[in-house]
């Protein structure tokens, strides 16, 4: 062992990946089922990465194994054998769920608000920014140097510049 | 002053955000299928499966249909309401069998009463998944014409049968 991994903290840690990958590798396999076609399996679960499952509301469908999800990933398999394209499919399940089943909800009068409202923001932000720099400086009031204490000030940055220098 | 009113104001606009917030239902999804047509469907009566019904069978009368199964815990906090209900003679309602093995339905409406005019077979959810049907219980409310008016999501409660499925269908019948 002691060839194979210098110290025990690199194979504790060794240790823990090798635990992380096995457990990874079992709930994969537990929420999709194996279907018979890779190729319909794949197309599936692009498709599911981005829906939401309806009942555990913070998983997508490709994810979850709730029975809702079980179902509608049966229903989406049985579309692709009859040819119906991936913007078919989402219509289908938008119609019967509503957009809340997207994750990457459309752009529309409802949703304006979600996807601007940021921007909004930011603009505010920017401008409120603008604004209030603006009125600083007006308060500011800019005091002129006479000559000597120019000279004098002059004298310390010099003095600054040869100490770090040094 | 301003600068103290400010973020209190601002404050203020987020507190009653946060707190309508704290009063909507994240799982209650709107449905996009209302006043829109009842999903159609042909499926074989629990009671007697040789025999089929359409959801046409039901046009020019105010329905309800309610979707359970015998495995939904929460449908049982609903029945002794729906076969109140079903008593008045004030709605036909009907059941959507969701999921379930035909036995145990059969059973649990025996255990519980049967407030349904007729029960119907969804075995495979099929029909479940027209209908948008992500939680059961869940019951829709048709019209005469066969559009979609209301959907309960979950339970129906007293609250909810008094304040709004009641005096809806009592104006969908009223309506031609």
């Amino acid at each position: 062992m002691t060839h194979l991994f210098n110290s025990t903290k690199t194979f504790v840690f060794v240790f823990f990946v090798l635990l992380f990958l096995i457990s990874s590798t079992g709930w994969s396999k537990e929420a999709v089922p194996v279907a018979e076609d890779p190729a319909i399996e794949k197309r599936m679960l692009d498709l599911t990465m981005n829906l939401r499952c309806l009942v555990c509301q913070n998983e997508p469908i490709s994810d979850s194994r709730a029975d809702f999800s079980n179902d509608i990933r049966r229903e989406i398999r049985q579309q692709i054998k009859a040819n119906k394209t991936d913007d078919e499919i989402v219509q289908f399940l938008v119609d019967r769920y509503g957009d809340f089943i997207l994750y990457d909800p459309p752009i529309k009068l409802t949703t304006m608000l979600l996807w601007f409202g940021p921007v909004l923001l930011f603009v505010a932000a920017l401008g409120s920014l603008f604004v209030y720099l603006k009125r600083r400086r007006v308060q500011i009031d800019e005091v002129s140097l006479s000559q000597d204490e120019l000279k004098e000030a002059e004298a310390l940055l010099n003095e600054d510049k040869k100490g770090k220098n040094e | 002053m301003m600068r103290y009113l400010i973020p209190l104001i601002a404050f203020m606009v987020l507190a009653i955000f946060l707190m309508v917030g704290l009063t909507l239902n994240p799982r209650q999804v709107p449905s996009p299928l209302i006043d829109k047509p009842a999903p159609q469907f042909q499926l074989s009566q629990l009671h007697e499966p040789q025999k089929i019904m359409s959801s046409d069978d039901n046009l020019g009368k105010v329905w309800m249909l309610n979707v359970w199964a015998s495995w939904c815990v929460s449908c049982r906090d609903e029945h002794p309401l729906l076969v109140q209900l079903a008593k008045s003679g004030i709605v036909p309602i009907y059941g959507l069998n969701y999921k379930d093995e035909r036995d145990t339905a059969l059973q649990w409406l025996k255990r519980y009463g049967d407030p349904y005019t007729i029960s119907i077979i969804d075995a495979d959810g099929k029909v479940g998944i027209n209908y948008g049907v992500y939680g059961v219980p869940e019951t829709y409310v048709i019209d005469k014409k066969g559009i979609i008016r209301h959907k309960q999501i979950g339970p129906v409660t007293v609250d909810s049968l008094e304040k709004t499925i009641l005096p809806l269908i009592k104006e969908l019948q009223s309506q031609a």
